[in-house]
């Protein structure tokens, strides 16, 4: 078979030298492949790569979320939309996990799909279950406008390799968050039924904003609120849509998603994503 | 003599393949000491799928052409923009009715948000610049959609990253 593509779809189903297929199933090599992942010197290790994980477990979880919804969209461009946004986190996940495992000594897949609950470390809005569109929309507005902003400050981070893995998500992430955007303005300053279940939305949602901005001594940079809320804000103003005003969700004993402590959602999450792996862990197709 | 380069730039982007992955600026560099040869590339998009293959064509490709051992490495920085497409690359993605990217936003500061949309490109079949945008994700990570006004055809543009 030759593996010179006139067209792509020759590759698709075909078995290649390592007898693996292209574009689904295992055998993926490891995305930071021949990059210089010594730690800096100065640097704490362990701090990095607990830091890489929560980040890491940001996007996979939340792309996990968004792959969800593939099938149930309105619309097939707002379905490719969706798959897009949930490729471009699970590139991020994937270099973050390697980066966090290449630290701990395991590989993203270990990370992935044989970890504990307990040993998640998202934040809480990325797990959460989006019930109709206009939740989606406002989640991803917020989730992207969060991450945004943070990974503008880490394009600048100490280690080098969280800086360029940053850099790069930053460029993705300004499409997701303007997708996100022109979504909630939309719906907002569309009819008074789609105004009125986007402030629904948000109103179910804003609980899960302040968790997002909590202290974390391992991050190797920190967006102020005001940042974030700025861009917030200008979108509201500009769909019509008032700022909601709701009490963050709880943190239980002063723990949440970073530690390990998530809502119930999350472990239907896992139970979907892990347990092929787990049921057969040596598997390959 | 085809030098190490020339060999590895003529591999083809297996989701653009009108392209070579020097055309789409995916090539970064190619060093040889004596026979050994090392390679950069750079992903698109962090979550590009092809990356494996390129890297497996690269590989492949220069073993053939008679160089050994072969080094395939990842360059995560400076991140891939589209400005890094050739003129000859983005030639080539008009011939294939692909309109190429506009200049990538180069940016200080927080990052606007884009409410209204963004410039059309002009349609890479009858050139006319009145187009529309459909959607902003396509069928692969680094094109939208689009149709044109004029001739009425649909059309997929690179996206300016």
């Amino acid at each position: 078979m030759s593996t010179e593509h006139d067209n792509p779809y020759d590759l698709l189903g075909t078995d290649h030298d390592e007898g693996h297929r292209w574009a689904f199933g295992t055998g993926f090599t490891d995305p930071l492949e021949g990059v210089d992942t010594s730690v800096p010197a100065g640097l704490d290790a362990g701090a990095l790569a607990r830091y890489c994980l929560a980040l890491g477990d940001d996007a996979l979880i939340y792309s996990h979320r968004l792959q969800q919804w593939v099938t149930r969209m309105p619309e097939l461009e707002e379905e490719t939309a969706i798959a897009n946004i949930a490729l471009d986190l699970l590139g991020q996940a994937r270099m973050l996990l390697a980066r966090a495992g290449g630290i701990l000594g395991q590989t993203e897949d270990q990370l992935a799909f044989f970890r504990a609950e307990g040993d998640f470390r998202n934040v809480r809005l990325a797990e959460y279950e989006d019930r109709d569109f206009a939740e989606l929309a406002g989640r991803l507005l917020i989730f992207s406008a969060w991450r945004l902003a943070l990974f503008q400050e880490l394009s600048a981070a100490t280690d080098p390799v969280l800086a360029a893995i940053a850099a790069k998500g930053v460029n993705e992430l300004t499409y997701h968050r303007d997708y996100a955007a022109q979504w909630v303005v939309r719906l907002g300053d569309g009819t008074a039924l789609s105004r009125e279940r986007m402030q629904i939305a948000l109103q179910a949602l804003w609980p899960l904003v302040g968790e997002l901005f909590r202290p974390d001594e391992d991050a190797l940079a920190a967006v102020e609120p005001g940042v974030v809320d700025a861009v917030l804000d200008s979108v509201l103003a500009a769909a019509g849509l008032d700022r909601p005003d709701a009490a963050p969700l709880a943190a239980v004993g002063g723990r949440a998603g970073r530690d390990g402590v998530h809502t119930e959602a999350m472990g239907y999450i896992l139970a979907e994503l892990q347990s092929v792996a787990r049921a057969y862990p040596d598997a390959t197709w | 003599m085809v030098t190490a380069w020339e060999t590895a730039a003529a591999v083809l982007d297996p989701e653009l393949p009108m392209l070579t992955i020097a055309d789409l600026g995916i090539l970064r560099d190619v060093q040889e000491d004596g026979g050994t040869v090392t390679v950069m590339i750079t992903p698109t998009y962090s979550g590009c799928p092809a990356m494996r293959e390129i890297s497996a064509d690269v590989r492949r490709r220069l073993e053939r052409a008679g160089f050994a051992p072969v080094t395939v490495r990842t360059q995560l920085a400076p991140a891939w923009s589209s400005d890094w497409i050739t003129e000859e690359g983005q030639r080539k993605l008009a011939a294939a009715g692909i309109a190429p990217p506009s200049p990538a936003p180069r940016r200080t500061g927080p990052v606007p948000v884009t409410l209204g949309p963004r410039p059309a490109p002009s349609c890479p079949r009858c050139g006319s610049p009145r187009t529309r945008h459909t959607a902003e994700f396509g069928a692969t990570a680094c094109k939208s959609l689009h149709r044109c006004d004029h001739c009425g055809e649909p059309f997929e543009a690179v996206k300016p990253l």
